[in-house]
């Protein structure tokens, strides 16, 4: 309790410096958080995969399509549930900054296989019976002011023209991991005004998703399914959707990279910050650590005072950092759009804002709590002097 | 250890008229590099219970170097030191600051008193040392406190008093484990000589009224005046 007090009356002893301290820490500490959850938030698509579902595509690129008969062929491979298509259709909302995923899919299958995509069962009838329809999550939708039965105008890239679908549902997300900002319209609508107007591009589709009757049968599954399509004009590649996602991600590793790094660099700085703090501290307090050893204390209280004032600082600092974090996050998000679809501060990253906070407090007072431990009586009582 | 120390202290109590502070033989050097510099030199010196001693001498003849190794807060390079019938110099660094607690009050020039506690918790703080409960602390520091005449001034912090009330904080936390020993280092050095005289007043009634045996160093002879017995140093060695 004594030592409590001490702790909390030397800390504030200096209060400038104690709180461009606990400034310096928030920043630190909030930076870190935001960048952990930007590094997440790339992770995201990944960890919200499943490991009962492949993906199959063309072997050569993304970029190029499959023919729709192979549907049928991977349906009949072992292991295999059932198959839906998905094309990425890549068209442009009003304007090119209002980037968001679209995908046409066979909708019946494809919803089958995602019940992470929750719909009321009135706008999943909806979705299904109207070939113009489309779905989106609850997050793009909210984004765009969007309502059930606007009417949603896409301009084509790959695929050129206007397209103006009907919006039937707004689907949720099982969970808070589950993206809730993509677009999802009738593959067959694609298909049929795509081989009106460019007869060869029709019946062929980006990737298939597999659903695996057991997920143990991963790589099995994936072997056979490329081996039925080996020497054919479009050998596939089929892998879990985990790895498909983290393929995406390997493609922004030197980003993810250096922003990991920035994250644990400002915790370096923000150490050494603290520490030089701690020693200033420390230094001047060097005569009443002499006085309160020549009055029977040991040299542990005297380590254990100066302990205690980092770690107090740095877990004030912390504690306003991550609450910082959350408001920082959400806007971060809000400006990004739906560049990341999902973006949350997620339970890990508060856990390792919470230990950076008390590793700055710890390594900060390591070396002048050795210090003034170490400092010997009449030399600190001579400081006084 | 500490139950070894609190008995010495029982034994010295009763057995008066062995001296309270036993030194024999006792030098220390200090070395710089090659060189050798001795500060004391072959010190023999008795204090009895009850005394009021007056350490004197010139700059650098050794006074406060002789006042910090009988107080333990400094190693001696040879030589015996006993203190309440206790060898301190074979004490272990554990074991002095434990002694330290229980049986030496300290005095210093300049007070030294915890800027960030007021005074009342200044004199409280050598008391967090021991197993009293917190009605026993109070009842402590309030008699502390009415002795140095700063009953009104509890509350206030280091920077709100003079520095004749400082000294007066500084002497209560001095008394208030009721050590064996009370060590002062130049007391009045930093103040102005009516309230110097105050300060030695007081050490004068704790001497008397309170029996406490007390080690003064000054290089003021109007201060040492106030001692039954003045010692005198000179390069390290006892002239008298």
């Amino acid at each position: 309790m004594y030592v409590a007090l001490l702790v909390l009356k030397n800390a504030l002893r200096h209060k400038l410096r104690t709180i461009l301290t606990v400034v310096g820490i928030v920043v630190a500490i909030t930076a870190f958080g935001l960048l952990r959850t930007i590094v997440d938030a790339w992770y995201a698509g990944a960890n919200a995969s499943s490991s009962a579902r492949l993906v199959t595509r063309n072997a050569v690129s993304l970029v190029f399509s499959m023919p729709l008969t192979y549907a049928q062929k991977i349906r009949q491979v072992p292991g295999v549930a059932s198959v839906a298509l998905a094309n990425w259709f890549g068209g442009v909302y009003i304007s090119e900054r209002n980037f968001f995923p679209q995908f046409a899919i066979s909708a019946p299958s494809y919803l089958e296989m995602y019940p992470e995509y929750m719909l009321s069962p009135e706008e999943r009838k909806a979705f299904l019976t109207d070939r113009t329809g489309a779905i989106a999550g609850r997050k793009l939708a909210e984004l765009y002011g969007w309502k059930i039965g606007d009417q949603i105008p896409l301009r084509g890239t790959i695929f050129p023209g206007t397209w103006t679908f009907t919006l039937r549902g707004i689907y949720d997300g099982a969970d808070k991991g589950t993206d809730q900002s993509t677009f999802f319209f009738h593959w067959d609508y694609l298909n049929e005004t795509i081989k009106k107007q460019f007869p060869r591009r029709g019946d062929q589709t980006g990737v298939f998703v597999v659903q695996l009757k057991d997920p143990q049968q991963a790589a099995e599954v994936s072997e056979a399914i490329d081996a039925t399509f080996k020497n054919s004009l479009a050998e596939t590649l089929t892998e879990t959707e985990k790895a498909f996602q983290l393929g995406f991600v390997a493609m922004t590793e030197a980003i993810l990279l250096a922003i990991q790094a920035v994250s644990f660099v400002v915790i370096v700085i923000i150490m050494a910050v603290m520490a030089n703090t701690m020693a200033m501290t420390a230094r001047e307090r060097y005569g009443e650590y002499a006085t309160l050893k020549a009055l029977g204390f040991g040299n542990g209280f005297v380590a254990l005072m100066i302990f205690g004032e980092s770690l107090a600082i740095a877990l004030v600092g912390g504690a306003a950092g991550i609450a910082l974090t959350f408001p920082l996050a959400r806007g971060f998000a809000d400006a990004m759009g739906s560049l990341f679809p999902i973006f949350f501060v997620s339970e890990d990253t508060l856990l390792m804002q919470f230990a950076a906070a008390i590793l700055i407090g710890v390594v900060a007072a390591c070396i002048p709590a050795w210090k003034a431990a170490r400092v010997r009586i009449v030399d600190g009582l001579r400081a006084v002097a | 250890m500490s139950d070894a120390i609190s008995e010495s202290r029982v034994d010295a109590a009763i057995d008066s008229v062995q001296p309270l502070v036993a030194i024999r033989s006792l030098s220390k050097y200090y070395t710089r590099g090659d060189q050798i510099i001795p500060v004391l030199l072959d010190i023999d010196l008795d204090v009895f219970p009850g005394d009021f001693v007056a350490l004197m001498g010139p700059s650098g003849s050794g006074k406060s170097t002789l006042l910090n190794l009988i107080a333990g807060i400094d190693k001696p390079s040879s030589g015996e030191l006993r203190i309440g019938g206790v060898d301190i110099v074979l004490l272990a660094d554990v074991d002095l600051a434990a002694w330290r607690a229980a049986n030496v009050g300290f005095i210093f020039q300049f007070y030294n008193l915890m800027p960030v506690l007021t005074a009342y918790q200044n004199i409280e703080l050598p008391l967090m040392l021991t197993s009293l409960s917190r009605t026993e602390r109070r009842e402590r520091v309030e008699m502390a406190l009415a002795l140095v005449g700063l009953t009104d001034r509890q509350d206030h912090y280091p920077n709100e008093l003079s520095g004749g009330q400082e000294q007066r904080v500084a002497i209560a936390r001095a008394l208030i484990t009721d050590p064996l020993l009370i060590v002062a280092d130049e007391p009045t050095g930093d103040l102005d000589r009516v309230t110097a005289a105050e300060i030695l007043g007081l050490l004068d009634r704790l001497n008397r009224e309170l029996g406490k045996t007390i080690i003064m160093v000054t290089h003021d002879p109007k201060a040492a005046e106030a001692a039954h017995r003045m010692i005198h140093l000179e390069k390290g060695v006892l002239v008298h």
